[in-house]
């Protein structure tokens, strides 16, 4: 531990200010934050502070996230070993799913991380690690055969024209890694939806048809969804590599609720807005809406973002609301996409600031009234 | 009538070395000092010289805009130093406190004779005035504004403060005194507040000409800005007065012995305090006479809380306002990996993301003065509201402070705050932003606008 204290010790001249690699020197301050708490103290204002910080409350995200990553390792696998009949063992199956999702992540946060700092030495600030949670969404959210050229021009696009050109992590309008998604479904649809994307390619075979539950819904109504309820929860189904399990993604809720890292009142009205619609419309059970595509996923992981969503708690409420009835309205009124989750919260996450506006004019008129009455 | 107010929103934060009930010594500080940065926006005009020999209630320095506002010598003795910073601003005015302690005396007054203009005069020529503040902007009172009312808060909720009622011993009398000034200064009576768990006991509940409040809840429920919000928020154009509990005594005492006495008993607790106990000391004292109390090794000497004091070091002096002194360990070291550990029992957090939620009240911290992470922007956005307990939307008025939008910062309510109402957002921010500062600055910005 020393050593390690002494090597950066020794390292940090080289890359302050006037050293040799000095045009680094954010990336070394993010390693040295990372390995370190920083020895700050307090200047003025409160003397103490708590012990919370933004690395300690993206790293429950990533936490959170771990039942979901975990089993889309394995389903990976699982969905090739099906497809081509490989007759696979579980250790197997793991393995050549691991070996599929290693590639996403390495561009996911290699490319990310590359811009990251690069903004951060820039502006002359701390590289923030709002991209840990992002780089560790992205790859979730993508079917596991996007081609990685394709990832990494989505991963700069989200990061430099989604995030830092706003101010960075704090000030984007949009949740980045959606971002990155709605780049690659505008610009190369093919890869992005259809039938032949969502399972791994075997070498030297062509890519196996394999239709999502959304996308057999779409087509034929409720006859034609293959999966029970409880496939779909339980999550061994086609799809986009994290969205599948309903029930990992539940895990990863409980905690950050727990935790309280994500709202509790996003989730729930979420769900609420989607059950809803789903009652209004459709000949699908409401309950079907919440088990398939990534309505899970985007609720508990991407709607509550703290940037992009609403920031006052009643509008909180309200964009909760809306994420999960305009998701499942454009899943069931819109022909052309299947999924509307992504939209959906994109949508909100644009109407985020309106929302606050009005519950802010709000406060601000109790108290003009306050003024009258007395 | 008696109105009780709960209060859920805010935070009591564990920290160790409370000091007992219990008096240690009473302190003959060599030195004692008078700092114009005590108070918010004060321009000061030097009354003496080094080497003038003063008593206790001489004048040391006047307010240049108001020369009728006087800042008085806590004791007598010589005029030391007069210590100016950058721009020759005046930081302080030093007394070396002399071997016997004489004040200014003046006659006894009957302040149920005297009409608003004449008990300002008399406290303003007794150097009481600066004792009472106005809101908005938490700076001094201007005599000629017309109060709405006045508040005095006579519960202290701060991280380790002293106890309202073990300092107040025996001196319901001056406090009496000190309500009926207030009463001659506005026609919307003397509101005073008092925690609900220590009314019954209290030797203050039997204060008349009064109208009493009781509070129950976290800190800040102590904050005569959190209870000025839920008796009777000021609005724009409105303007109440301020008098925290230990002004109040010293001014009722003033009155009636016709002395200038602002000793009082001092708390020195903290973390880094070997014995939390009680000094009697006297404004502006020196802290290198309670040096003995603290631990060996780096050692913060904060005059005030943990929340809103002032860093003064160890040869630094007591704050105007304040009866409290906080010693703390500086935090100044590595910890390997810390912002990932999962358990980190020694830590505190208002958040869920370390157990000591789950530890039980009565656990204390023996926090320090890292910041456990580094500055970034407003990222988590429920984190504030949680610990201020008045109708405002912090994150958008600290926005609107950053933007200076000065419409804005009136509509979401600057008038009601100052930087002390939002510590404890400033301890709870994970993004480690400096509010108070931003709050400040904000009221800076009104004061030059609107003056």
């Amino acid at each position: 531990m020393s050593a390690l204290r002494n090597t950066l010790d020794k390292m940090k001249p080289t890359f302050s200010k006037g050293g040799k690699l000095s045009a680094l020197g954010s990336f070394f301050d993010a390693m040295e934050t990372f390995f370190f708490v920083p020895k700050t103290v307090t200047r003025r204002g409160t003397h103490v502070r708590d012990s919370i910080d933004l690395k300690r409350t993206m790293i429950t995200v990533i936490i959170a996230l771990l039942p979901v990553f975990l089993f889309s390792i394995y389903n990976i696998g699982y969905q090739m070993n099906l497809a081509y009949s490989l007759g696979w063992g579980f250790w197997t199956i793991v393995w050549k799913g691991f070996l599929k999702i290693l590639p996403l992540y390495l561009v996911s946060y290699i490319v990310g991380l590359f811009f990251e700092c690069m903004f951060a030495q820039i502006k002359g600030e701390e590289v923030n690690e709002g991209y840990f949670v992002t780089g560790f969404l992205i790859p979730l959210i993508v079917p596991v055969t996007i081609p990685l050229w394709m990832l990494a021009i989505a991963v700069a696009f989200a990061v430099v024209i989604g995030k830092e050109v706003f101010g960075g992590t704090g000030m984007n309008i949009w949740n980045p890694a959606l971002l990155t998604r709605a780049f690659l479904f505008f610009s190369y649809p093919k890869m992005m939806s259809g039938d032949a994307v969502w399972i791994a390619h075997k070498a030297g075979v062509d890519a196996v048809s394999c239709a999502t539950p959304l996308a057999e819904m779409t087509s034929g109504g409720i006859e034609a969804i293959s999966y029970s309820p409880l496939q779909m929860f339980i999550g061994l189904i086609p799809g986009s590599v994290g969205e599948t399990s309903t029930l990992c993604i539940l895990l990863g809720a409980l905690l950050l609720i727990f935790t309280g890292v994500g709202s509790w009142k996003i989730m729930l009205s979420c769900v609420a807005g989607g059950l809803l619609m789903g009652l209004l419309g459709g000949d699908v059970p409401a309950y079907y809406q919440l088990l398939m595509g990534g309505f899970a996923f985007g609720c508990v992981f991407m709607a509550t973002d703290p940037v992009t969503s609403a920031q006052t708690e009643t509008g909180k409420w309200i964009y909760g609301f809306l994420v999960g009835a305009f998701a499942v309205l454009l899943r069931l009124f819109n022909p052309g996409y299947p999924e509307g989750m992504m939209l959906s919260i994109l949508l909100m996450n644009t109407f985020a600031p309106l929302i606050d506006h009005i519950v802010v004019n709000a406060n601000i008129r109790r108290r003009l009234r306050r003024a009258k009455t007395v | 009538m008696s109105e009780h107010i709960r209060l859920k929103k805010g935070l009591d934060i564990p920290l160790a070395g409370k000091a007992p009930a219990k008096i240690a010594e009473t302190v003959d500080p060599d030195l004692v000092a008078v700092k114009p940065t005590d108070f918010k926006a004060l321009v000061p005009k030097l009354a003496v010289k080094e080497g003038d020999s003063v008593k206790a209630g001489d004048v040391l320095f006047v307010d240049k805009l108001r020369p009728a506002v006087r800042f008085c010598s806590p004791c007598s003795g010589v005029v030391q130093q007069i210590v100016r910073g950058d721009k020759r601003k005046l930081l302080a005015v030093v007394v070396k406190a002399g071997k016997d302690q004489q004040s200014v005396k003046y006659d006894a007054v009957d302040c149920s004779r005297l009409d608003k203009q004449q008990m300002t005069e008399v406290l303003q020529e007794r150097g009481l005035w600066p004792m009472i503040k106005q809101r908005p902007y938490g700076i001094i009172a201007n005599g000629e504004d017309t109060p709405k009312s006045i508040f005095v808060s006579a519960m202290y909720t701060a991280p380790l403060a002293p106890d309202a009622d073990f300092i107040m011993e025996g001196q319901m009398e001056n406090l009496q005194e000190g309500i009926n000034a207030l009463g001659r200064l506005t026609k919307g009576g003397v509101h005073f507040s008092m925690a609900a768990a220590a009314e019954a006991g209290s030797a203050m509940h039997n204060l008349s000409g009064v109208i009493f409040h009781t509070f129950d809840g976290p800190h800040p429920a102590g904050n005569v800005g959190v209870q000025i919000n839920h008796i009777s928020p000021i609005n724009k154009g409105e303007v109440v007065w301020t008098v925290d509990l230990l002004s109040l005594a010293a001014i009722g005492r003033c009155l009636r012995t016709g002395e200038y006495d602002v000793t009082r008993l001092v708390a020195v607790t903290g973390p880094a305090a070997k014995q939390p106990c009680y000094v009697k000391g006297v404004q502006g004292m020196s802290l290198a006479a309670v040096a003995k109390y603290a631990e060996e090794g780096n050692v913060r000497f904060v005059s005030g809380d943990v929340l809103t004091g002032e860093n003064v070091g160890a040869d630094g002096f007591l704050g105007y306002y304040d009866n409290q002194v906080t010693l703390l360990k500086e935090g100044d070291y590595y910890e390997l990996l810390g912002w990932i550990k999962p358990f980190r029992c020694s830590k505190f957090s208002f958040s869920h993301l370390y157990w000591s939620w789950l530890a039980g009240r009565k656990k204390t911290y023996k926090l320090d003065t890292n910041t456990n992470g580094g500055p970034r922007a407003f990222v988590v956005s429920d984190v504030y509201g949680k610990v201020l307990p008045m109708d405002i939307l912090p994150v958008y008025l600290l926005k609107a402070c950053m933007a200076k939008d000065i419409e804005k910062m009136e509509n979401l309510g600057i008038y009601e705050v100052i930087p002390e109402d939002f510590a404890l957002c400033e301890f709870v921010c994970p993004s480690k932003i400096e509010i108070q500062k931003i709050l400040g600055d904000g009221i800076d910005l009104m004061l030059k606008e609107m003056a």
